[in-house]
């Protein structure tokens, strides 16, 4: 297993692109939704009404380039990291949505949330002092 | 209740599609060549293996839950809770793609689960 500081560098860089495109992406997601609306009745007309809005609209296309953007890194980095160590490194994601929802959609976050957050926070910094690859390529 | 059905399939769904997608990238190996044209390739390559577009499927799956779920609720409460994948993902992980979770990175795991378990709590 060759543990380089390339490797790490590497790791980091594709972790801040995750990161970053993620919470944005459901942001966009999040606004668009707002504005489409929830099915009342969850009849097949009403949704098919819905599934048309979401197809037409700008911040829900905004929202799949960023996540596919997000997906892209997230695929890239998993050739040489572990899943178990990507998944819970990318909850920093989680401070960034809180920032985002906060800043954009004008979201009230209170203090137990922001709590949580820290708490995820020092989750992934215990997770981010694990080695990324523990099993040898295949 | 429809909220804990979505949220189910954000997690179970979502969670089986990235261990879907993570066998087939380590099927694929390491990539060491970030030009356009090479990543090109290995899209191409990706797009070839059969787990990658079953993963996608669930994913797909995944997506539009979350998109039920972000019509209804906040998206600083809805993405926090989602983050109840990161169990799963681990046990996962040790299960199906043989990963070796050490204890630390159970531990980290655990303490993102907590941080979670706050947020949700934020809600009331």
């Amino acid at each position: 297993m060759k543990d380089s500081p390339g490797l790490h560098l590497k790791t980091y860089i594709f972790l801040l692109f995750i990161v970053l495109f993620a919470p944005l992406g459901n942001v966009l997601l999040g606004k668009g939704m707002k504005t489409i609306g929830s099915a009342r009745d969850w009849e097949p007309q009403e949704l098919f009404n819905i599934l048309l809005r979401i197809l037409t609209s700008g911040y829900i296309w905004l929202g799949i380039a960023c996540l596919l953007a997000f997906f892209v890194a997230y695929m890239l980095v998993l050739t040489w990291a572990d899943y178990s160590y990507v998944q819970p490194a990318s909850a920093f994601s989680y401070l960034v949505v809180a920032v985002l929802g906060l800043w954009l959609l004008g979201e009230k976050v209170n203090l137990l949330r922001w709590t949580g957050i820290a708490v995820i926070c020092l989750g992934v910094f215990i997770v981010g002092h694990t080695h990324p690859r523990t099993t040898e390529k295949t | 209740m429809l909220e804990s059905i979505f949220l189910f399939l954000i997690v179970a769904a979502g969670t089986g599609g990235e261990l879907c997608v993570s066998h087939a990238m380590k099927t694929l190996g390491e990539v060491h060549d970030f030009r356009p044209s090479a990543l090109l390739q290995f899209v191409w390559r990706a797009a070839r293996v059969g787990w990658m577009w079953i993963g996608i499927g669930f994913m797909t799956l995944a997506f539009f839950s979350l998109l039920a779920m972000l019509s209804m609720e906040n998206v600083s409460f809805v993405v926090p809770v989602t983050a109840l994948s990161y169990a799963a993902g681990a046990i996962g992980a040790t299960l199906f793609l043989r990963e070796k979770v050490s204890t630390q990175r159970w531990l980290g795991v655990l303490v993102v689960c907590i941080g979670v378990t706050l947020v949700w709590l934020s809600r009331h």
